[in-house]
């Protein structure tokens, strides 16, 4: 059974005073997550995401297609009992402390009532705001806000939390919070679906990512695979020479405050390695170029292909 | 889900009273309530009458403006902020939410209103220094305001269940003006003809009938209130806001939360 699946859903609004135009803001998409996986869902903004997110959480209404989560439909009323759920940009009601806040977010999860401030103090303190705990949410910050967003998904203890653009607006500090937070949950063996544009933060925490542009799947790719992608291209670092002659050939070398550089096609490696040696330099390293998270990214952003 | 109605219910009466704008309101009604005392003494031999009027009266218009201000602006808010968000992604029904608010809000009215009652019947005594029997009929009419304002509610929730918020208070608004005047457009109606009469009938019986909820001109000249009244209003209160809600949570079970 996947933790979340779905089978070419879409989502079509209709547009216009008389609503006849139509916008697709979701393309058929078929994707399926299994437990335990955190899984990033990349793309930049207005590419579907949020769109995706709210179609698994239940706020809008597929137009085709079907979605579970943990092999129910997600309009089952048992699913929202395993997921917690944080939106981009959290704003809760001014005028509640976030203990208040977090006791009524418990009610309505039905945590049974005697564990209900055992739990609110717990995940006040996972997030780091138990100090703060009994003051008005209106005088929290962008990234105070955003930890009481977390602690609310994760409240009732779901095994299943979806963040939409968890780091956004965030500053260094913030961000490394909540990566720090969600790396805690990924340990604790929940599944996470997170949607961001920041590609580090997703390279860091992610098992999965999906690359989504214009309501469409761009792909889908796993971190480790990237890790051992080779480009085809490899650096060669190397000091104690001046311009080597005929290393034109092979590449293009640069000259740092240190080091020279150069990438080189794979099957030239050797080729460099001599050279470096006859002109009696001393070698620092030789490192087969991986792909990374942003290459990935933008391959396939700017692809034609659709994932199947 | 009685247990999440209530939590909701709570939290929305919680959420509104902590709102300063509330109080401002409030202190402006009771500011108008004591005005009715000056009034009062430039009006010789009818100052209680002036006094009733005027107070009565500024306890029911500032309570539609409160209902429908914060009917709007809370679920309009919910939806517009994503808090709404939240709520939906946990075991909570869409109905449930909506009665939910319904009832917070109607909490929120019946505490605004019996704070504004108090200072009413505290200028009362200020006036006669003194209580008469006859005196208890005006809690008759702060129960027709108090059913009004439960009225206005769920209009207030209906209209925000599809529309944006100064749409929904548009149409709240002019709904709770036609209704006020609900007397005259049946008796329109029942003055025309042909498609007309149809047309105006169906839409005095669709607004709400706003006028019979008024007896504050009866209970300042003293005039009794027929139990039998006092059974209808609570009857057709009841009702008409139940069909109300029962729209208002058609809708926003369908609805689309962009």
């Amino acid at each position: 059974m996947f933790a979340i699946e779905t089978v070419a859903l879409e989502k079509t609004y209709t547009v216009g005073f008389w609503r006849k135009a139509t916008r697709q803001a979701l393309k058929p998409l078929t994707l399926s997550i299994p437990e335990h996986e955190v899984f990033g869902f990349l793309g930049p903004n207005g590419a579907g995401k949020t769109t995706t997110l709210k179609l698994l959480m239940g706020l809008i209404y597929p137009t085709g297609g079907s979605a579970k989560i943990r092999g129910m439909d997600v309009q089952d009323p048992r699913v929202k009992a395993q997921i917690g759920y944080s939106p981009e940009q959290p704003y809760f009601y001014d005028y509640l402390t976030a203990h208040e806040l977090l006791r009524y977010y418990a009610q309505l999860s039905q945590v049974p009532a005697r564990e209900q401030e055992k739990r609110v103090s717990g995940v006040l303190e996972r997030v780091g705001l138990r100090d703060i705990g009994k003051l008005q949410l209106r005088k929290f910050s962008k990234g105070m806000l955003q930890r009481v967003s977390i602690a609310q998904a994760i409240i009732h203890n779901p095994p299943l939390v979806f963040l939409d653009e968890p780091m956004s607006g965030l500053d260094p500090m913030g961000r490394r919070e909540v990566r720090d937070l969600i790396q805690a949950l990924k340990e604790e063996g929940k599944t996470i679906f997170f949607s961001t544009h920041i590609l580090s933060d997703a390279e860091t925490l992610c098992d999965r990512v999906a690359v989504v542009n214009k309501g469409e799947l761009k792909g889908v790719g796993a971190i480790a695979d990237l890790n051992t992608r080779g480009t085809g291209e490899t650096e060669v670092l190397w000091e104690g020479t001046g311009e080597i002659q005929g290393f034109r050939a092979l590449g293009e070398p640069h000259r740092s405050a240190e080091f020279w550089r150069v990438l080189v096609p794979d099957d030239k490696v050797y080729a460099a390695i001599d050279l470096v040696r006859q002109n009696h330099g001393r070698l620092i390293s030789v490192t087969p170029l991986r792909e990374t998270l942003e290459d990935y990214f933008f391959e396939k952003l700017n692809s034609k292909e659709v994932q199947p | 889900m009685i247990a999440r109605v209530r939590s909701i219910a709570f939290n929305t009466f919680r959420e509104a009273v902590r709102d300063r704008v509330l109080y401002n309101l409030i202190v402006f009604a009771l500011l108008l309530i004591g005005s009715a005392l000056v009034f009062g003494q430039i009006s010789i031999g009818i100052e209680k009458i002036v006094l009733i009027n005027l107070g009565l009266t500024a306890i029911s218009i500032f309570g539609v403006v409160i209902a429908i201000f914060i009917g709007i602006g809370l679920v309009a808010k919910e939806i517009d902020k994503k808090t709404l968000y939240t709520v939906l992604t946990r075991p909570v029904r869409r109905w449930e939410f909506v009665l939910g608010k319904f009832a917070g809000l109607i909490g929120t009215l019946a505490v605004n209103a019996g704070l504004m009652a108090l200072g009413f019947f505290g200028a009362l005594w200020l006036e006669q220094r003194k209580f008469v029997r006859s005196d208890a009929n005006l809690l008759t009419a702060l129960y027709f305001i108090l059913l009004e304002f439960v009225i206005v509610t769920a209009v207030a929730l209906l209209f925000s269940s599809f529309s944006t918020p100064l749409f929904s208070t548009i149409f709240s608004f002019a709904l709770f003006a036609v209704g006020t005047f609900g007397d005259d457009l049946r008796g329109f109606a029942a003055s025309s003809h042909g498609a007309a009469k149809a047309v105006i009938t169906l839409a005095a019986y669709l607004v709400p009938d706003l006028s019979s909820f008024n007896v504050i001109s009866l209970v300042a000249h003293n005039q009794p209130i027929m139990p039998r009244l006092i059974a209808l209003n609570t009857g057709y209160a009841f009702f008409y806001s139940a069909l109300v809600l029962a729209g208002a949570i058609l809708i926003f079970d369908r609805r689309n939360l962009k």
